[in-house]
Parts: structure tokens; C-alpha cells; sequence
């Protein structure tokens, strides 16, 4: 056995070493751990917030993009609606103009048949006339005989 | 001691090498001596951890240096082992459980240096002292970090429990109270085993260790690497369990004392 005051020193070394340690190594060394350990914790945490996020947003792009479309072909189907009622309205004005036309054209055809007819009568009452002057080879005085003559035209 | 004997070749005089190399640079007389080889390596690789640890504690960047890392993997290590067996609160357990395994494994490591080298250098110095290398093969030191813990270790007994609660269980347990004298002397045996055992199984296993070096050294020159080499490969795991062990009684000891039995 060789103890002897070298125990006493080596207690000291032993003491000034472990609160050495203690207060500048062990304390600042976890200290920063245990903060780095900390912000790390917290980087995942926002890390998964931001990815949470992003699928939101990817949710509601999705369901404005889906609105959008609803829209779009709401809008495609009214102006396909609102087209075939111009022209059903189109075709409606046109067969009502060309009635209109047809009926013009039929009164005006009427109105030339009956102007024909006329200038046709006045032409017959003439040629009877002059035909009758040839018979009786002599003048009709169309004074005298105009009573007659106007029967004849209106019997012709 | 004769000067022609400072000199001495291994092979010479096997028993007076020994007995040299087992020689301690020892100033003063009686109790009051000091083995001033242990006292100052010792100190030496106290300094080293104070440094290193200094600048390890002072490296703050984001990204952690190789030797921050390294402090944060032995820090992690021994902050786990505490965890497992300590559950009390205390900021002293853990910084004194690092200190005990980085220091006494240093001082262990120092059993891997070649056993003539510190001879070989006083030799040179012309000093001619006897001095040994390895501080826990010194009962001073493994005796001073044992009893320091065993005072921490009564410290906390008695803060955990009180004066009161403290001295009951000395009295009172295993046998209950009318047994106390046996139960006083058993008690005794118990608190005393703990920092004897710690102090003795780390200094055999340093002494016989290097013993072990003394004795391969005294072989021809051209056996020893084939001794030297697996017996210092083994001894880097001696060194290293043997630290651990005593890191490990360390904290399981202070937490006996925390704990009610």
C-alpha cells in the first residue's frame, strides 16, 4: 500500500476538473444541443405546416379550377341555347317577310292580272268597235252610240 | 538506489527492472510524500480535457465541427448511461460522470505508451528518476476519485433523504430495528465495499496490465511485438471497459444513495 498525500492532490485535480467540466464543457455543450435538437424539431414542424399548406392550396386550385370549368360550360351551353333561339328567331322573321313578300307579290300580280285585263277589255271594246265600223263601213258616231258602246265594253 | 542499476538493460537484472520500472518519483517522507509522476501527468491530461473541452464548448457555428461532433458523441454516450440508471435531478451527475470516463480513460491510455519511454527521457535528461507513466496505476488516484464520489454519494443520501431518513436507514435496514448493531455493522461494510471495490478494480486491472508490459519487455527484442502488439490491442478494450465501469458505479452508486432501499 502506498497511500499518501498524493490522494489529496489527485482529490483536488479530480474536484477542479468535474466543476471545470461542469460549468464550460457539460453546461454550454448541451445547452446547444439541446437548442440545436430544438430547432430542428421546429424545421420538420414547419416543414410539415408548409407541406400541409401546400396541399390546401392544392385543393382549392382544384376546386376553382373545377368552378372555372362548371362555369365555362354553364356559359358554352347558354350561348349554344341563346344561338339556336337567334336564329329559330332569324328563321321566324324570315318566313315572316317572305310571307309578307309573297303576299305583296301575289296582290301586285292581281292588281297586274286586273290592269291587263282592263287595258285587254278596253283593247277588245276597241277593235269590236272598229270591227263593227268595218261591217257597217261607215263612222259610228261614238257620241251617238256611246251608250251602246259602253254596254258592249262592259258586257265584254 | 546504485547508479550503475539506473542504467539497467531489461535482461540484466529482471527483478531490479521490475522493481524500477514499479518505483514512483516520489518527494518527501511518510504520508506526507507525493508521487509527483502521478500528481503531474494526471494534471497534464486534466489540462487536455479543459482544453480540448474549452475548445470544443467554444465552437459554436451552425454546422458542428469534427471535434465539436466528437465531444457531442462522448457527451450523448454518458448523458444516456445516467439517464438509465439515475433518476434523480442533479446537474452534478452527469458533467461528474463524463469527467470520471474521459479522465480515467486518458489516464489508462497512458498504459500504451512504451513502458521505457518515460526512463528513456529522464535518462536522456540526465534526471535518472524512476517514475511511472499510467496515474490510475496509482491507489492515490484511483482512492481520490473513489472517495470523492463516495462523499458526493453520502451528499446526496442525506439531501435526498435527510439527516433523519439517512440515519434510519443505517439503523433500521436490512434487519429492522432490533438488530441495530448488526444492522450498523452490516451497513458499514456495504457503504465501505463501494469506494474500496471502485478504487481497487481499476488499479489491478492498471497494474496488472503493465506488469504484464514490464514482463514482455524483459523477453529478446525480437518476441515482444508478437506479445506486445495483441496484449496492447486487448488493453485498448481494458482501457476503455475499465473507464466505463467506473463511470457506470459512479452514477450507480450516487443514485443508490438518491434512492430509498
Amino acid at each position: 500500500m502506498n497511500v499518501n498525500a498524493t490522494i489529496i492532490g489527485q482529490m483536488i485535480t479530480f474536484i477542479i476538473l468535474i466543476w471545470f467540466v461542469m460549468k464550460y464543457v457539460w453546461t454550454p455543450i448541451t445547452a446547444a444541443m439541446e437548442a440545436r435538437s430544438k430547432k430542428i424539431a421546429d424545421g420538420l414542424a414547419a416543414g410539415e405546416r408548409g407541406q400541409h399548406q401546400l396541399e390546401l392550396a392544392a385543393h382549392r386550385a382544384e376546386d376553382v379550377l373545377r368552378d372555372a370549368r362548371e362555369k365555362a360550360s354553364e356559359m358554352i351551353a347558354t350561348a349554344e341555347k341563346r344561338g339556336g333561339q337567334i336564329v329559330e328567331q332569324a328563321k321566324e322573321q324570315a318566313r315572316v317577310e317572305a310571307d309578307r313578300l309573297i303576299v305583296g307579290a301575289k296582290a301586285e300580280i292581281q292588281q297586274e292580272i286586273s290592269r291587263a285585263r282592263e287595258s285587254l277589255r278596253l283593247q277588245v271594246a276597241g277593235l269590236v268597235v272598229a270591227g263593227a265600223e268595218q261591217i257597217l263601213r261607215r263612222e259610228v258616231d261614238a257620241k251617238v252610240h256611246a251608250k251602246l258602246l259602253s254596254s258592249i265594253e262592259n258586257e265584254i | 538506489m546504485v547508479e550503475t542499476q539506473k542504467m539497467l538493460s531489461p535482461s540484466d537484472n529482471p527483478t531490479m527492472y521490475i522493481h524500477d520500472h514499479l518505483a514512483y518519483w516520489k518527494v518527501g517522507h511518510g504520508f506526507w510524500s507525493l508521487n509527483l509522476d502521478t500528481i503531474l501527468i494526471g494534471a497534464l491530461l486534466a489540462l487536455l480535457i479543459v482544453l480540448v473541452g474549452r475548445k470544443a464548448a467554444k465552437d459554436t457555428a451552425e454546422v458542428p465541427s469534427g471535434l465539436r461532433s466528437f465531444m457531442e458523441m462522448i457527451i450523448e454516450f454518458v448523458d444516456e448511461q445516467v439517464r438509465n440508471t439515475f433518476h434523480g435531478r442533479s446537474k452534478i451527475v452527469a458533467p461528474l460522470a463524463f469527467t470520471v470516463f474521459v479522465w480515467v480513460f486518458l489516464m489508462n491510455a497512458m498504459d500504451l505508451l512504451p513502458v521505457d519511454l518515460l526512463d528513456f527521457i529522464s535518462n536522456a535528461l540526465g534526471l535518472h528518476l524512476h517514475a511511472r507513466i499510467v496515474p490510475s496505476n496509482d491507489l492515490n488516484t484511483t482512492f481520490a476519485m473513489s472517495i470523492s464520489v463516495f462523499v458526493l454519494s453520502l451528499f446526496y443520501g442525506i439531501k435526498a433523504k435527510g439527516f433523519s431518513g439517512f440515519g434510519k436507514e443505517f439503523l433500521y435496514s436490512p434487519f429492522g430495528k432490533y438488530l441495530m448493531p448488526f444492522n450498523i455493522l452490516m451497513k458499514l461494510v456495504e457503504e465501505i465495499a463501494k469506494p474500496v471495490s471502485l478504487a481497487m478494480r481499476l488499479f489491478g486491472n492498471m497494474y496488472a496490465g503493465e506488469l504484464i508490459f514490464f514482463l514482455i519487455a524483459l523477453l529478446p527484442f525480437w518476441v515482444q511485438p508478437l506479445l506486445s502488439t495483441p496484449w496492447a490491442i486487448f488493453h485498448i478494450l481494458i482501457i476503455t471497459i475499465q473507464a466505463f465501469i467506473f463511470m457506470v458505479l459512479t452514477i450507480v452508486y450516487i443514485s443508490m444513495a438518491y434512492e430509498s432501499h
